[in-house]
Parts: C-alpha cells; structure tokens; sequence
C-alpha cells in the first residue's frame, strides 16, 4: 500500500493531471524515440514533421493548447513512418480495422489478442 | 457477433469490449506493425513507457540544481557543459545529447520556451507540461516574457534582464534558479525539495524555505 501510493506520488504530474494523459500517448512518444534511436529517422526530421503537423493543425483551426499535443504527435509518427517507407497506409488502415475488430470479438474482461480480429 | 441490441437504458453486452478511440486503434496499427517488420522491440517500448511514466520527472533537474547549489566545482562544470556534468549524475537519452545550463542570479533572469514544436529536455524534466506545448505560450513567452511571468506569479525588478531562449532539436536548456535564502548548511536532499520544474523552466523561481 506504503509502495503504491509513492508509486502514486512519484509520478510526473503537474497542475492539470498526470502529463500524459492516456496510456496511448505514452506510446507514441516512445515509439518515436525508439524508431529515431534505431537510425529511421534523424530527431531533426522528427522535430521538422511534428511542427509541420502542428501548423497544418493550427491552419485548420485548433487552438493549440497543448491538449491535442499528441495527436499531432501521432499524426507526425505516421506521416513520417510512410515517407521513409517503414510503413504502407493501406496496411495502417487494414491494422487498426483488425484491431478494431479484436475488441468487439472479445468477451469484456479477456485480454485483447489481434488474432481475434484477424479471424473471419 | 451476429446481433447488438440498442436499449434506451444502455447496457452492455458481456460477449464484446467496446474499442477504445481512433487514436488508440491508430497507435496500437503502428506499434504491431513496427513490432512485426522488427523495427521496434515491444519491451523496449514498454520499459521507455514505464521509465517516463513512472520514473522520470523534474525530480532528475531538481538533483542536478541542488548538487549545483550544493558543489561549486560541479555548478562550474554545469554550465561549461552541461551535457557532461548531468550524464555524470546517470541522466542521459532522448532530448539531453545537447544541455545547455543558463543561471539566473539577481541581475539575469533565463526562460525557456520552445517555439517551434516543444523541444524540452525530457531526461531531466521528464515531460513537458501542457502549457509549455501550448501556442500561445509558445508565442508570448517571446514576445512578452514579463507578462507571461508575472501569470505565472513572477514579478521582476525592471533592472532585471530577462533572456529567452528558444530550444530547437539540437539544444535543449535547463535554468539554474536562484539558491533560496536561509538554506545554509541544508543537504542535496533538502535543497531539491525547493526546486521545482516551473523554476527549470524559467517561469518561478525556486521555492522559498517558508512555503
């Protein structure tokens, strides 16, 4: 109890909650710093896309408040990831549709496998 | 999955999980696909989530400023290279290549903002507020630091000069704040309860020993 609630307190956090906000988040952060550290990308060229995101973002009308931060985050990664090639879109879209599916196929409470979506 | 009842009084049904948003699915495509064609390993990602989750935070800049406080000849090497002198403390990776210390002391006060993107130095810091990724803060921090001082609390002297500097993928900056007054003879310990991110960020000064 003792360890959890350090545990608690010990996390970054500052006057609008924890900094990031939903686990999602914390994975795009760090899917962006691993695939940089494994040479996919310089951090220039990472920092370069991500303000491109965030100024397409701002044109389109988004107050840029610092919320929608790793939505431009995620949308950055992405982008980066088909232009250098990583990724094919039409293979993001069929992924995430799979998942999609994975969730409604699985008995609420059981851990999420992929399988289960990708099964007809 | 043949049949879905809709009732006004909503409940739901226990053979499926509802799927979390678009923004969810979208990073969970990336990550199986990345994982799959071997460019990302799935327990380094999970071990980079757990340490910025749980692990890091501005408690690592609060033990370089109390150490700089504490040790002259470490201060001196903290602003020399600061690269350096915070890897010796074991803090390094992503976003701290390229520290640069800026001290503030009574004639000089530093802000850094980042106003490109939000370039901030996450092995000491850990992650950045949602204010300081914000657009107006991005702008204004520049335009009008002393206005966007005093919102954050901090009124200065005229005769203070107040420097901005703008972080960018090569560099990122840490403020050296202000020892409080009345703290001699108190342990590194001690001294970094007064430190806070705001105050390494440049927008507070350091906690004072009454409050």
């Amino acid at each position: 109890m003792k360890a959890q609630l350090d545990e608690l307190l010990a996390l970054p956090r500052d006057e609008q909650g924890p900094v990031f906000r939903e686990p999602w988040q914390a994975h795009a952060f760090a899917l962006a710093v691993r695939l940089s550290e494994a040479g996919c990308f310089t951090w220039a060229e990472w920092a370069a896309t991500l303000s491109d995101e965030i100024k397409a973002a701002q044109q389109r009308g988004d107050p840029d408040l610092g919320d929608t931060y790793y939505e431009h985050w995620l949308a950055a990664l992405e982008r980066l990831c088909v232009g250098k090639g990583l990724l094919d879109i039409a293979d993001m879209l069929r992924r995430k549709e799979e998942w999609r599916r994975a969730y409604l196929n699985t008995p609420h409470g059981k851990p999420i496998e992929l399988s289960a979506g990708q099964r007809r | 999955m043949s049949e879905h009842h809709h009732h006004h009084d909503h409940h739901h049904d226990h053979d499926h999980t509802d799927p979390p948003s678009d923004l969810e699915l979208r990073v969970k495509s990336l990550e199986s696909l990345l994982v799959e064609k071997g460019l990302v390993d799935p327990a380094a990602i999970d071990l980079l989530v757990d340490a910025y989750e749980t692990k890091i935070g501005p408690r690592n800049g609060a033990k370089v400023v109390a150490k700089a406080w504490s040790d002259p000849a470490f201060k001196k090497w903290l602003l020399e290279d600061a690269t350096a002198a915070i890897a010796s403390l074991g803090f390094t990776g992503r976003g701290g290549e390229h520290m640069k210390a800026v001290e503030n002391t009574a004639k000089v006060h530093n802000v850094v903002v980042c106003t490109l993107c939000s370039c901030y130095p996450w092995p000491v810091l850990g992650l950045p507020p949602v204010w300081y990724k914000s657009a107006p803060y991005r702008s204004r921090a520049v335009a009008d630091p002393r206005g966007v001082l005093k919102e954050f609390g901090t009124g200065l002297p005229e005769d203070v000069e107040v420097r901005v500097w703008d972080s960018t993928s090569e560099v990122r900056y840490l403020v050296l704040p202000e020892r409080p007054a009345n703290t001699d003879g108190w342990s590194e310990e001690q001294l970094a309860t007064l430190v806070t991110r705001n105050s390494m960020i440049g927008v507070e000064k350091a906690r004072t020993t009454d409050n």
